[in-house]
C-alpha cells in the first residue's frame, strides 16, 4: 500500500468511526435522559408557584408529550444545524456555556496532562534504569499508593493541608470572591489553578511512571542495548541514547489514550475545588435537569476523548518507525 | 552496569595449549581462553536454586592475522562465549577460568574498557541495531563532540569501501536490505579499529553472493592484522576463510583443527565428532550420526560425546578426557593419537 492510499484509508475509517460513535452516544444519552426522572418543565419552573393551566401550557411548549423518537429527531436535526439549544440553568445558549467552561477545563487538564507526562516519564526512566534498587522500590511504592487513592479523597487531602492548614492557596473557585472579572489578575487565577492541576496530575503520574518503567526495562534487555554495551556505551549515556528515545513514543501514545481518564478525573477535582470547568458544569446540569446542556457536554466530551485516541493512533501508525519495521518483517 | 561474572584466578590448569602454540612463539596469541566455564543461577521450583552449566572447560586461542572459526550446532552456547569475552553476560551468570588479552589478564574492568575499542562484536541480526536511530549515528557510536567530525569522515570512508551509498547514513534499520544490514554491522567493527573481532553468526540466511562478500570482509580484517573469531553453525562457510576450526559441542571445544585437516574422508581430523560433522556435509558422505547433543542440565561424568561415539572405550565414561596436542591441533579425546 502506498503512503497516500494508507492515509486516505485511515482518514476514511476514522471519519466513519467518529460518525457512528456520535450517533450511538447521542442516541443512548438522549434515551437515558428520556427515561430518567428528569423533568425539564420542573427545572424551568424552579421554585416559582404555577397553576396547573400554566404548567400544561409549558408542557405543550416544551413538547413533553411528543413521542421520544420524534423528540430525538427534532433535537438531532437542530444539533446538525449547529443549534445546541438554550441552557435552562444559565439561560444562555448551550454552546456559549460549553465554550467558556471547556476553555477553563482545557487549561486545567492541559497543565496537569503535561505535568503528569513529564514527571511520570522522568520517574519511570529513573526507576527503570535503577531496577531493583531502593530508588526503584520507592518510586514503585509511591505509584501503587497513588493508584489506589481515590481522586476526591486526594483532592480533599491537598485542600486540607495546603489551603486550610498552611494557607498557601485559596480554598477554591476560579476567581476571588467579590472581584469583578476585569480586576482578576493573572496571579489570582494561577493561584487557584495550582492545587487542582497538581491533584489531577498526581493521579496520572502513577500510570505513566509504571508504563515507562516497564518499557525501559524491556528496552534495556533488548539486543540493541546489549550491542551498545558491547561497543562500550554505558551508564546515563546509554540510557539517553537508546532508552529514552525508544520509550518516548509509546509513553506519549499512552498519555493521549489517557484523555478519557483525564476527563473523568476533572469532573471530581473541579467539584471538590469548586473550579468552574466543564466537569463541574456537567454535574450541575445533571443535578438541575438541564437537558440541553447535559447533552451538549456529552457530545463535546465524546469529541475530546475521540481526538485523544486519534492522536495516539496517528503516532502509532504513521510516526513510530518500529511499526513499519514490524510490518516489513511480517 | 556491573557484572558479577568474574574470572577466578586460582585455577592454573595446564591444557597443553602452550605446546601447540610452540611454533607460533613469535606471534603471541592475542586472546587466550583457558578452561572457561559459564553457568547460570536459576530458580527451579519455589526458592530452590539450580546452576545451569552452559560452557565447561573451554579453551581457545586467537592469533593476530588469523581467523578462528568456532563451529557448533545451535544451542551449544556459542553466542554466550562471545558475550563472556566481552563481559556483557546477564547478572545471574557465573564465569570461571582464565582469559588473557595481549598477555595480560582480562578482568571485567578491562573488558569494560576494551569493548568497542580493542574488542569488537559483529552481531548476527538487525535486532542489534536501535530501531529509532539513524544508521550513521549507530555506526559511529557514542563519541565525544570533538571527535564527531573525524568519525563522520571515517564512517563515510568505511561506507564507501563497503559499497554503501551515502543515503544509507540517514536510513533507519528497517529500511536496510539483508546485504546492507550485513555491511552496516561489519562497518561498526571496522570503524572501531579493534584488534579482536568476534563475529557472531554473521552469515545466516544469506544468498551465496552476499555470503562470499561477507566472508571476504573477515578475510580482509585478518589480512590487516586483526584476530577474527567467527562463530557459526555453517561449517562450509567457516572452511572457506578460516585458518583454524574449533569444534564446539555441548558447551565445550572438542577439537581445534587446522583448515587443511578437512579433506578426503576426514582421516586427519582428531575427534570422531569433527569427522562426523565433515562426513555429514552433502558433498562428502552426507551421513548423519544418531542422537543429539546432551541437554544443558544433564550431568555427564565422562566424555560428553560418549553416548554418540562409535569408538568409545570403558575409560571414556570416567572423567573428562584431557586436552592434548595431536598432529598440530588439539583434541579432547582418549582415542586420538
Amino acid at each position: 500500500m502506498s503512503n497516500n492510499e494508507k492515509i486516505a484509508s485511515f482518514i476514511g475509517k476514522k471519519a466513519l468511526r467518529l460518525t457512528s460513535l456520535l450517533i450511538i452516544v447521542c442516541f443512548a444519552s438522549f434515551m437515558l435522559i428520556q427515561y430518567s426522572p428528569i423533568d425539564p418543565v420542573r427545572a424551568y419552573i424552579g421554585e416559582m408557584p404555577v397553576t396547573a393551566e400554566h404548567k400544561a401550557k409549558l408542557e405543550a411548549y416544551w413538547g413533553v408529550n411528543t413521542p421520544p423518537q420524534e423528540k430525538f429527531l427534532n433535537w438531532a436535526g437542530d444539533i446538525l444545524k449547529g443549534d445546541f439549544g438554550t441552557s435552562l440553568i444559565y439561560r444562555t445558549p448551550v454552546i456559549d456555556v460549553i465554550e467558556e467552561r471547556f476553555t477553563a477545563s482545557l487549561i486545567l487538564m492541559g497543565i496537569s496532562w503535561l505535568l503528569s507526562g513529564i514527571m511520570g516519564f522522568a520517574l519511570g526512566i529513573i526507576a527503570g534504569a535503577n531496577q531493583g534498587t531502593w530508588v526503584d522500590k520507592a518510586i514503585k511504592t509511591y505509584c501503587y499508593a497513588l493508584a489506589a487513592a481515590p481522586t476526591f479523597w486526594l483532592a480533599l487531602l491537598l485542600l486540607i493541608v495546603f489551603s486550610v492548614y498552611l494557607g498557601w492557596f485559596p480554598i477554591g473557585l476560579r476567581v476571588p470572591i467579590g472581584v469583578t472579572a476585569d480586576n482578576v489578575t493573572f496571579f489570582d487565577w494561577l493561584k487557584r489553578l495550582i492545587l487542582p492541576a497538581i491533584t489531577l496530575s498526581l493521579l496520572d503520574i502513577a500510570k505513566i511512571t509504571m508504563f515507562t518503567r516497564e518499557k525501559l526495562i524491556e528496552v534495556l534487555s533488548s539486543d540493541y542495548v546489549l550491542f551498545a554495551k558491547a561497543r562500550g556505551e554505558k551508564g546515563l549515556d546509554l540510557i539517553l541514547r537508546h532508552g529514552v528515545r525508544n520509550v518516548a513514543l509509546p509513553a506519549i501514545t499512552l498519555q493521549f489514550l489517557g484523555f478519557s481518564e483525564l476527563f473523568g478525573g476533572t469532573v471530581l477535582v473541579e467539584q471538590v475545588f469548586s473550579y468552574p470547568g466543564i466537569g463541574q458544569t456537567a454535574v450541575s446540569a445533571g443535578l438541575k435537569s438541564d437537558v440541553p446542556l447535559l447533552l451538549g457536554i456529552v457530545i463535546f466530551s465524546t469529541l475530546f476523548v475521540f481526538f485523544g485516541n486519534l492522536i495516539a493512533d496517528i503516532i502509532y501508525e504513521f510516526i513510530d518507525p518500529r511499526i513499519k519495521q514490524q510490518e516489513a518483517l511480517v | 552496569m556491573g557484572n558479577k561474572a568474574e574470572i577466578n584466578p586460582k585455577k592454573e590448569l595446564s591444557t597443553g595449549l602452550e605446546t601447540v602454540a610452540g611454533d607460533r612463539k613469535k606471534t603471541e596469541a592475542l586472546l587466550t581462553v583457558e578452561d572457561l566455564s559459564l553457568s547460570f543461577t536459576q530458580y527451579a521450583s519455589g526458592l530452590r536454586q539450580t546452576e545451569l552449566k552452559v560452557i565447561s572447560n573451554l579453551s581457545i586461542q586467537a592469533y593476530k592475522g588469523e581467523i578462528l572459526a568456532i563451529v557448533g550446532s545451535s544451542g551449544s552456547g556459542k553466542s554466550l562465549l562471545a558475550h563472556a569475552i566481552l563481559g556483557i553476560l546477564p547478572l545471574n551468570a557465573k564465569l570461571d577460568g582464565k582469559m588473557e588479552y595481549d598477555g595480560k589478564k582480562l578482568t571485567q574492568e578491562r573488558k569494560k574498557e576494551m569493548r568497542g575499542k580493542e574488542i569488537a562484536l559483529i552481531p548476527q541480526a538487525i535486532t542489534y541495531l536501535d530501531p529509532l536511530m539513524k544508521i550513521s549515528n549507530q555506526v559511529i557510536g557514542s563519541v565525544e563532540k570533538e571527535k564527531e567530525s573525524i568519525m563522520k569522515k571515517l564512517q563515510r570512508e568505511v561506507f564507501q569501501r563497503y559499497g554503501l551509498k551515502p543515503e544509507v547514513e540517514r536510513m533507519l534499520p528497517h529500511e536496510l536490505s539483508g546485504g546492507m544490514t550485513r555491511r552496516v554491522l561489519v562497518s561498526t567493527a571496522v570503524i572501531s579499529s579493534s584488534k579482536l573481532i568476534i563475529a557472531d553468526e554473521p552469515t545466516p540466511g544469506l544468498d551465496d553472493k552476499t555470503l562470499n562478500e561477507t566472508l571476504s570482509y573477515f578475510k580482509d580484517m585478518a589480512d590487516k592484522g586483526c584476530a577474527v573469531i567467527l562463530i557459526t553453525h555453517d561449517i562450509e562457510a567457516a572452511l572457506k576463510i578460516s585458518h583454524k576450526i574449533a569444534v564446539f559441542y555441548a558447551g565445550t571445544v572438542l577439537e581445534v583443527a587446522n583448515v587443511e585437516d578437512f579433506k578426503n574422508n576426514g582421516e586427519n581430523l582428531r575427534h570422531p565428532y569433527t569427522r562426523a560433522l565433515w562426513n555429514a556435509l552433502p558433498q562428502n558422505k552426507f551421513q548423519a550420526i544418531k542422537g543429539h547433543q546432551p541437554m544443558q542440565d544433564e550431568v555427564i561424568d565422562g566424555c560428553i560425546f560418549y553416548d554418540r561415539c562409535s569408538k568409545k572405550k570403558a575409560i571414556c565414561s570416567r572423567g573428562i578426557p584431557q586436552l592434548k596436542q595431536v598432529n598440530g591441533g588439539v583434541v579432547r579425546c582418549n582415542n586420538a593419537s
